[in-house]
């Protein structure tokens, strides 16, 4: 009953994860950037923009500029959540890559350095007055969320294990639509269901940030507006009826 | 002197304590609103529209479609707060709703409420919000406390433009009717008269003969100042503050200066006499282009060969990043030039091949640093590398005084600071956030003053010039201590045969 239930929960919410992201990328593909507005000094060539967003994903340029401790606490959190994930993909190789055992302590590592950073973000928000003022109740349950998931994680890897190769065998059956039984562990069906609930969370909330620092025109924009015109598809009409 | 606390300025720029949150200290502090007259002049409603809150929603639906930014920054924000304390409206008064991330919450709940499933779903839950009289209110008035001036953007780890928020809330504010009397009425003179002043034709061509005696009495040259000379090389397109405000003429009478020695024949034009485009305040893409066009015709009309802009941040920006794709191609030009071009390259250029020499002299007793304007510095470039926006009007003062000083490192560059006047707030009804908007400029000011005996502040666009001369008395500077840049270079450059 409950491998039904999960199972059908995790096909819900990668269903709901690929549309929900792939339609809000659809939009901001399709909607034009009738100006040039990249925050300068910017690189003079797309290649350089390119880098420019390549930094600000891989260290945070911009927030490295702007606040030191905010800048560790993400680093923390999202460097923890990338080693993480690396270390996850055990469970669904049937024989994992050189790589993934390689990470496999790195990734216990990781997790603690993300509920650190995780925890360190959410006392900002409490203590902190101006973002106390700025938070809303979803921003606390975000973090919560994200903790909630790392406790249930961290306590499967160092307390209570759970049965690893029944694990693996149920999660190799979800893309045959082959339901083979989950084992039988409260704590798992928790962190699969929280996990769950977070890639359905994804697409309709500020998590929107991850595909969003791709698309920021003040950061993926080349420095070339005196030699490229980029009249937008609304604004030709106007842009035509002058030259005629 | 004042009817508000003028804030009190840390000695050490780095010392200055962030400001405790004081919530709607700001709230009373908004700008006239537009007159009907003034609204449907542009092609808005004259008054707010009965059904304005669904004209507004629709109008955001409208903006969505057209600007992948303001869509995707809607999204993206966070709420880290990084951005927070970045803002001079938000050091200067503490009100909370002056925090860039706060500012554009103000629009984004509306977003998240009418345009995001969560937000239709759980409402304030995930910060969404109806748009009701007390959140236009707001939008009103923290929409015009903001001078677009982009410092939030450098520090944003996604790079959230808060200006693209405030330009998207303005815009759909004239949409319903709900206009700013500054912006509005400026933006109908331009389009009636050429300029932001209203200042006709004739009365431009009798300011500028003015301006040639003025000059052959002071220098005994002939410095010409013309005026809608068909075939001349450059078209001058500059602020129409130069034209008659302090210390504004002074940067023009610099211009006029550098074009007499260095040989090359330009005019201006009574048809585009303002670089200014307050469009871009505004938000509305149709009013920036009727604006640019002017430029156009009269670049056509002239038949000149260059298009050179005058000292003015947000018209830099404009000429710079937006020109071209408003008003180009610019194919009936010289190819040899960048179009357009700023009036501190052609100086600096001349100054690296010698088609001009500075004499420091000139400006003896004098120790300047140097204000960039946000425009300037975040929305553009001179020169042909990234960072000639602070280079070159450096290397330009530096030839022309003794002395050279720089101010703090987190206040110049990327990182300056607005001069707490720009965006369309440079309006005596708005003195008061403009007093305060200015104090992390002032406290920077007021530090090198100290350590380094700093004698003025050169300036390079004609709202900080403006906005300086009137804020600096209130912080205990003469007002006169803000110079244009081509005033130090109009002293100091050697006219005639011996130079």
């Amino acid at each position: 009953m409950l491998s039904v239930a999960i199972a059908s929960l995790l096909a819900v919410a990668t269903l709901v994860l690929v549309t929900g992201l792939g339609w809000r990328i659809a939009r901001y593909t399709a909607t034009p950037v009738p100006l040039a507005i990249p925050t300068m000094p910017a690189p003079l060539t797309r290649a350089g923009a390119a880098a420019r967003v390549g930094r600000e994903v891989v260290l945070f340029e911009s927030l490295f500029g702007a606040d030191k401790l905010l800048w560790l606490a993400a680093m923390l959190f999202h460097v923890g959540l990338l080693l993480v994930l690396l270390r996850h993909l055990r469970y669904v190789f049937p024989t994992p890559p050189l790589l993934i055992v390689f990470v496999q302590p790195f990734g216990k590592l990781g997790a603690l350095a993300m509920m650190a950073g995780a925890l360190l973000l959410l006392a900002r928000r409490l203590v902190l007055p101006p973002v106390r003022f700025i938070s809303r109740p979803s921003d606390v349950a975000m973090l919560l969320l994200l903790l909630a998931i790392g406790a249930t994680g961290l306590a499967m890897t160092y307390f209570v294990h759970t049965d690893i190769i029944g694990l693996k065998q149920f999660l190799a059956g979800l893309p045959l639509l082959e339901l083979r039984p989950l084992p039988d562990d409260p704590m798992l069906a928790l962190h699969l269901g929280l996990a769950a609930a977070l890639l359905i969370v994804l697409p309709f909330s500020k998590l929107l940030h991850i595909p969003g620092v791709f698309f920021s025109p003040t950061r993926n924009q080349a420095d070339d507006s005196r030699d490229r015109r980029r009249v937008a598809p609304w604004a030709r009409k106007l842009d035509e009826a002058r030259h005629g | 002197m004042a009817d508000f606390a003028v804030p009190v300025l840390a000695d050490d720029f780095e010392l200055a304590s962030p400001p405790a949150l004081a919530p709607d200290a700001m709230a009373h502090c908004q700008p006239f609103r537009a007159q009907p007259a003034h609204n449907r002049a542009l092609g808005f409603p004259g008054e707010l529209v009965p059904d304005w809150e669904a004209r507004a929603v629709a109008r955001l639906g409208e903006l969505l479609e057209r600007s992948r930014a303001l869509r995707v920054y809607l999204d993206s924000c966070v709420k880290c707060g990084a951005c927070a304390d970045k803002c001079h409206f938000f050091i200067g008064t503490g009100d909370p709703k002056n925090m860039p991330v706060a500012r554009q919450d103000l629009l984004r709940s509306v977003y998240r409420r009418h345009f995001t499933t969560a937000g239709k779903l759980l409402g304030g839950w995930v910060g969404a919000r109806d748009l009701d009289e007390a959140l236009l209110q707001d939008w009103y008035t923290y929409f015009h406390q903001c001078s677009q001036c982009r410092r939030c953007s450098v520090f944003c780890p996604f790079g959230i433009d808060t200006a693209e928020i405030s330009m998207a809330a303005r815009e759909i504010m004239d949409s319903i009717g709900l206009g700013q009397k500054y912006c509005n009425e400026i933006i109908g003179k331009v389009h009636t008269v050429g300029n932001n002043l209203g200042l006709p034709g004739p009365a431009l061509a009798n300011t500028l003969e003015g301006l040639e005696e003025d000059v052959l009495d002071d220098t005994g040259i002939a410095v010409k100042f013309p005026l809608d000379v068909a075939g001349a090389d450059v078209l001058l397109v500059t602020p129409s503050a130069d034209f008659f405000a302090e210390p504004h003429v002074d940067g023009l009478i610099g211009y006029a200066k550098v074009f007499h020695q260095a040989g090359v024949s330009w005019t201006l034009s009574s048809y585009a006499s303002e670089a200014a485009n307050f469009a871009m305040f505004i938000g509305s893409y149709e009013q920036m282009h009727k604006i640019a066009m002017r430029i156009r015709k009269a670049a056509i009309d002239l038949g000149v060969k260059r298009i050179i802009f005058g000292e003015c941040g947000h018209a830099w920006r404009v000429a710079y990043a937006f020109l071209n794709t408003l008003a180009g191609p610019w194919d009936f030009l010289d190819p040899r030039y960048p179009v357009p071009q700023h009036i501190l390259e052609f100086t600096n250029g001349l100054i690296e091949s010698g088609g001009i020499r500075l004499d420091k002299d000139a400006n003896a007793g004098m120790c300047v640093t140097f204000h960039d304007s946000c425009n300037v510095a975040r929305a553009s470039r001179m020169g042909d590398r990234p960072g000639g926006q602070f280079a070159i009007p450096r290397a330009v003062i530096q030839a022309a005084v003794p002395r050279f000083v720089d101010m703090h490192p987190d206040t110049i560059n990327a990182r300056t600071f607005c001069c707490g006047g720009g965006g369309g707030l440079l309006t005596d009804d708005l003195i008061e956030l403009r007093v305060k908007g200015a104090k992390p400029r002032m406290e920077a000011l007021k530090q090198v003053v100290t350590d380094h005996g700093v004698t003025h502040m050169a300036a390079i666009c004609a709202i900080c010039k403006t906005q300086f001369a009137k804020v600096l008395p209130y912080y205990g500077f003469e007002m006169d201590m803000v110079v244009s840049l081509h005033q130090l270079v109009g002293r100091a450059i050697r006219l005639g045969d011996g130079a």
